[in-house]
């Protein structure tokens, strides 16, 4: 009995699922410049993984790499175990890439009946509309579209194949807020579906709202993974936002507090638990307002990552 | 239980993955209709491409010296003969290489690339541009010629000067490869003109070649629109009587230079990040 509960709870763990994507010891360097060093990075069947990192800290390099558009420096890409640029891989991948021109004479359905056909099994059109939200803009020639009505033709082009794998580059970039909330809406139904997607972002809401887990690169290293709670878990704490009459150096002595600083009418303190600071605010001063608690984002722990990583490295640019 | 990771091995071998032949077929065919597609509506190209050759033509051909003749052929004939040789020429250049630069620079062959096409489509697709457009102008210059010009030519003269010429596309197509693959998207067209102007003109596409000085008779000797032009020449009976084979040699070794060169091109591109 208990073991198969074993065998039910390691087949639910996402490392035993079979990995899709590779990149083993992989070097990769534009002449001198070296924009990943050593990396060890895999993507596991039916998760969403986010390659969460500056700009220039290595994302696109990778994801060129797992498509077979680049050749490794050192060390091996894998896709579905095999070299990422064969034929047969390449009908189960999609990808979104970031690109300056697309041909703008040519109409939506046409860019998409195009691609389908390069595929063995693709999608119907009217499917591949509908998933990508451009329904109403199927004659509309390339030119004549907005920004997020690009993008949202790039992902169309993408997942018309109806493939396995699908790697997004910063598929939201330039997009406004309510075109990136139905872009996302999309990404998580894919996934729902049993698909695999490798999404690369700066925007550490995006990585936050769809991953299952984050592998923060900088500089050509992956300097973390786990995650989204994992990630966040690293830097410890939480931080306290209120107006007050006290002064920052009182607020520093209070219990586990690491660092206060003013901001505008309030002030930041951040510790490392709320509840004794609180206490001891609203004993120093009951006439303490704008009391706010929240945990340490995404962001502090991408920045503290970050820098901390940063002052390590050499890196020409 | 262990936890360690399974790979996909064999998986990917055992999936019926591969096109039918017919599949491949299709996607040829629609990648050169998309690509005639595009740039049909890029009323620029459609209208340069075409426009230049027919411009010159009834400027020089009909408008002036339509009386003439250079040697025992009207002018008017001669001249479908150079300017076709100048429009197939600028056609095949247009069409390859400001496409590819293009395609290139601003990371949409990568796309493509990323994707099953088929590469070899890709480079068909334009080449098969090349093709279309200059048989229509071809076809316009003989139009042209035989309406207002006096042009007359057996029909199956007519056919060996079409053939001839819309074979010949395809050396300038392959150089139009290589001048894309080493010339940036913004820098292409002036690229291409600095190549295509000259050459045409030491060629004796323009002043005919008899006329033109010594020293630029020897250079046209190892420029390919020379030999093209002498066999769109010797199909109306204004050849030089030199041996054809001669000319189809030049132009295919030289076709084979420039898709060596396009080769190295495409190998260098996959070093980079972007393009």
């Amino acid at each position: 009995m208990s073991a198969t509960l074993a065998v039910m709870q390691s087949e639910n763990r996402p490392d035993v699922r079979p990995v899709v994507a590779s990149l083993e010891a992989v070097s990769m360097n534009y002449g001198a410049v070296r924009a990943l060093r050593n990396v060890n990075f895999s993507v596991h069947a039916g998760q969403v993984v986010a390659l969460l990192g500056p700009n220039g800290a290595g994302k696109t390099t990778a994801v060129k790499l797992l498509l077979g558009l680049l050749q490794t420096t050192s060390g091996k890409a894998r896709a579905f175990g095999a070299d990422p640029s064969s034929p047969a891989n390449r009908m189960r991948t999609g990808a979104m890439l970031q690109v300056g021109r697309v041909p703008e004479t040519l109409r939506v359905c046409e860019h998409i009946d195009l691609f389908s056909s390069y595929y063995p099994r693709p999608l119907p059109l009217d499917r591949v509309l509908s998933l990508a939200g451009l329904e109403k803009l199927r004659d509309r020639k390339f030119g004549d579209l907005s920004g997020g009505q690009r993008q949202r033709v790039l992902f169309a082009l993408a997942i018309c194949g109806n493939p396995d794998l699908l790697f997004l580059d910063e598929p939201t970039v330039g997009m406004d807020v309510e075109s990136r909330r139905i872009l996302w809406d999309e990404i998580r139904r894919l996934v729902d579906g049993g698909k695999t997607v490798l999404l690369t972002t700066h925007y550490l809401e995006e990585a936050d709202a769809l991953a299952d887990r984050i592998a923060v690169i900088n500089q050509g290293e992956i300097i973390a993974e786990g995650t989204p709670s994992e990630i966040k878990a690293q830097t410890s704490g939480k931080m306290i936002r209120c107006i007050t009459k006290l002064n920052l150096a009182t607020l520093l002595e209070l219990p586990g507090v690491n660092s206060a600083k003013q901001d505008r009418e309030a002030v930041e303190i951040r510790a490392v638990e709320a509840e004794p600071v609180v206490r001891e605010l609203l004993t120093l001063d009951p006439l303490l307002s704008g009391l706010e608690i929240t945990a340490a984002g995404l962001e502090e722990a991408f920045l503290a990552l970050t820098q901390d990583r940063g002052q390590n490295n050499n890196r020409e640019i | 239980m262990t936890t360690s990771a399974v790979t996909f091995t064999s998986a990917a071998n055992s999936l019926p993955i591969g096109r039918t032949a017919g599949e491949t077929l299709t996607i040829y065919l629609k990648e050169a209709k998309y690509e005639f597609l595009k740039n049909l509506r890029l009323r620029v190209y459609a209208l340069s491409v075409i426009s230049f050759p027919v411009m010159f033509y009834v400027l020089f051909g009909l408008v002036l010296n339509s009386k003439e003749a250079i040697g025992a052929t009207t002018v008017p004939t001669y001249l479908i003969a150079t300017y076709g040789t100048f429009g197939v020429m600028g056609a095949s250049l247009f069409g390859t290489a400001s496409g590819l630069a293009a395609d290139r620079g601003l990371g949409w062959l990568q796309v493509k690339r990323a994707s099953p096409m088929p590469p070899f489509a890709y480079f068909t697709a334009k080449v098969i541009l090349s093709m279309i457009f200059s048989t229509v102008v071809v076809c316009l210059l003989l139009i042209l010629g035989f309406s207002f010009g006096g042009v007359r030519m057996p029909l199956p003269e007519v056919a060996r000067l079409l053939a001839t010429l819309v074979a010949g596309s395809l050396p300038f197509s392959a150089l139009g490869l290589a001048i894309g693959y080493f010339v940036g998207p913004n820098s292409a067209p002036a690229a291409i003109n600095l190549i295509y102007l000259p050459m045409s003109f030491c060629s004796g596409l323009w002043v005919p070649y008899m006329f033109l000085p010594k020293l630029v008779r020897q250079i046209a000797l190892v420029l390919p629109p020379y030999h093209l032009s002498q066999l769109a020449l010797g199909v109306v009976g204004a050849g030089t009587h030199e041996s054809a084979a001669s000319h189809w040699q030049v132009l295919i070794a030289f076709t084979l230079i420039c898709l060596g060169v396009a080769r190295i091109g495409f190998q260098r591109d996959k070093g980079k990040l972007y393009g």
